[in-house]
């Protein structure tokens, strides 16, 4: 997974750093609308979604048996819909974009250089010189666990992340007894996310509305360089400013949260059958 | 080099996450000791900082572009305690509220992104820098060379996760179940691109913000870095964990496999007893020829040797990083006695 794009003559790195920022801004407050909607995974106690994503991804995990994950994955649609997620979205989430990195790591697994066995389909068999290429048994095997292992865990994400607000989630998170201290700097951070992302987009549109031409890679890399230490040294002072703002609000370092869920008799309910769905997938697909 | 859930086995995830939590831990009270009641709304301020700059494009010459990490960046800036907090909670919040990187894998993403980078990179940078002058060329350069080195290391700890896992886990019939490439693939492929592409993005970013700073704002350079920077016998401790969690790694992800039986199919095909699936003969003929310098004939059997070229993978970093480690030390004493003499 090199994290790398190759460069279209017509993008440069302004246009693409401004699309991933806008994208970034976009899927946020796409996640946020549809977590507004009345459903089924939006009227369940955060803790429950929490709790049953990460059983069910667990059970994704364990399972040893194809059918038990497509099983899984199949259950996760009627759920979807549900709860009001464009279905096409969540297809297209999974499976249009995850074979640009996982389908192209799992197509060489295919093949019997890879993964030798009972040959499915033979592409090639030369004798002199010995060529042999033939997309295996066991090869499509191992490519359908791999694509459909993670196709399952991606939807499942996708699925806990789009019905619930993220002060929610974060709420969620201290039934994993993750710190207080830690919930406060998660929450914190996603705000200041936002500020940053404006501050960001801001500069790179300030610059490209002032191009005429096309640098060299050179100047681009020292502007972006420049623009990486001036976020860094804004940072800094906005740390400063911060800090001062929570200390004149009487900020002394303990962590206060207010846990304002409640629970209900059906999120107890559904969570006994998230956790009675993961065991029984994993109990099943130990075979 | 974000690990997506599904590549890695539960228990090799459980294993991460296990490795990970001791640092978080150390590194939320060292950080605590030095910043007090200002740790929050700099933690979260620079994570959020560290979340953005994950997503811009640094042109490189050949017109492609790629992502920084930026965690030696922060490590240099803010020291590797507080880089190990900042870039792991920019990497909570890419797995939990975007999407990106497993949510089980996350152990994983944040020891190779957030642990390994943030301390590599800031030991390797203070090793290369030496003493020289807060606005020396030769400090935007070590920064730069420590950027691309620290990218690699974390790559190389992703490989070898990764290449584990069909060693480790199968199916009765030798299908694997997770990541399907042993070492012999996985190491090549993964440090093929970042030897090559991502590391020169990480080394232009490091390289390049430093010199930035030297510019116009040292005393960013000159904050917490050092307070916060590990001293003295902290840094002893500290390499110690490190290095312990680098050699129980590989070991801890065979226990499970013994625990859930896996172990005793790989012990019989080591045995040559029972059966032995086609795959794993073919596959020892195919893949021993790189290996050819270590796989003695009496160890000629490929589980063996994945195994043992995992242990080598960790063992290489290691062996750098105590190396490094070790030229540190006396870097630092001696600057001790010069100032002790100075006075």
């Amino acid at each position: 997974m090199p994290e790398r794009v190759p460069r279209r003559r017509a993008q440069g790195f302004l246009e693409k750093t401004l699309g991933d920022l806008t994208g970034a801004l976009e899927q946020a407050l796409f996640a946020e609308d549809i977590a507004r909607r009345p459903g089924l995974m939006q009227s369940l106690d955060p803790r429950v979604k929490l709790l049953g994503a990460l059983a069910v991804l667990l059970a994704v995990s364990l399972s040893h048996n194809l059918l038990i994950i497509a099983a899984l994955y199949l259950l996760t649609l009627p759920v979807a819909a549900a709860s009001g997620v464009p279905m096409d979205f969540y297809f297209k989430r999974v499976w249009v974009f995850m074979p640009f990195f996982t389908g192209i790591i799992a197509i060489p697994a295919l093949f019997n250089a890879f993964t030798p066995g009972e040959a499915l389909v033979t592409l090639l068999d030369l004798s002199s010189p010995r060529i042999y290429l033939a997309v295996t048994y066991p090869g499509v095997i191992t490519a359908a666990f791999l694509l459909l292992r993670v196709g399952t865990s991606v939807s499942i994400g996708v699925l806990l992340i789009l019905t619930t607000r993220w002060t929610s989630l974060l709420r969620a998170l201290r039934v994993l007894r993750v710190p207080q201290s830690f919930v406060l700097i998660l929450g914190m951070t996603y705000r200041y996310i936002y500020v940053f992302l404006n501050a960001a987009n801001d500069m790179f549109l300030a610059r490209k509305s002032r191009m005429v031409g096309r640098l060299s890679p050179a100047e681009d890399r020292k502007w972006l360089a420049a623009s990486m230490g001036a976020l860094l040294s804004k940072s800094y002072d906005l740390s400063d400013e911060v800090y001062l703002a929570m200390q004149s609000r009487g900020f002394r370092g303990e962590v206060l949260v207010l846990d304002e869920l409640a629970w209900h008799r059906r999120d107890s309910l559904w969570l006994a059958a998230f956790l009675i769905i993961a065991a029984l997938a994993v109990a099943l697909g130990r075979f | 080099m974000h690990i997506p859930d599904g590549y890695l086995s539960p228990e090799t995830a459980l294993v991460m996450y296990a490795a990970a939590a001791p640092v978080w831990l150390r590194a939320t009270r060292k950080v605590k000791e030095v910043l007090s009641s200002r740790t929050v709304p700099l933690v979260a301020v620079f994570a959020a900082y560290s979340f953005i700059v994950m997503m811009f494009n640094i042109p490189l010459p050949g017109g492609t572009t790629g992502h920084a990490v930026g965690a030696t960046l922060a490590a240099i800036v803010l020291g590797p305690w507080a880089a190990v907090l900042t870039t792991s909670i920019a990497l909570v919040i890419q797995a939990f509220f975007f999407g990106d990187g497993g949510i089980l894998a996350l152990g994983a993403n944040v020891f190779n992104m957030a642990i390994a980078i943030p301390f590599s990179g800031y030991f390797i940078y203070r090793w290369l820098a030496g003493g020289a002058p807060g606005g020396s060329h030769r400090r935007a350069v070590s920064g730069a060379v420590a950027g691309y080195l620290a990218i690699n290391v974390a790559a190389l700890l992703t490989a070898v996760e990764l290449g584990i896992q069909p060693l480790l886990f199968h199916d009765a019939a030798g299908h694997a179940l997770y990541f399907p490439y042993p070492l012999q693939v996985s190491i090549p492929a993964l440090l093929a691109g970042h030897l090559t592409l991502a590391g020169f993005v990480e080394a232009a970013a490091t390289g390049l913000v430093i010199a930035w700073l030297q510019r116009s704002n040292p005393q960013l350079l000159e904050t917490y870095g050092r307070e916060v920077g590990a001293a003295g016998r902290t840094v002893k401790a500290a390499w110690a964990a490190i290095l312990l969690l680098m050699v129980l790694t590989p070991l801890g992800l065979l226990a499970p496999g013994t625990a859930w039986g896996e172990w005793s199919r790989g012990q019989l095909q080591q045995l040559g007893l029972g059966y032995i699936p086609s795959g794993f003969d073919r596959l020892s003929n195919v893949w021993t020829a790189p290996l050819a310098g270590y796989d003695l004939p009496i160890l000629n059997n490929p589980t063996f040797t994945y195994f043992l070229s995992g242990l080598l993978g960790v063992a290489l970093v290691v062996v750098t990083l105590v190396g490094l480690g070790w030229a540190l030390d006396r870097f630092l004493r001696r600057g001790e006695m010069r100032d002790a003499q100075l006075m």
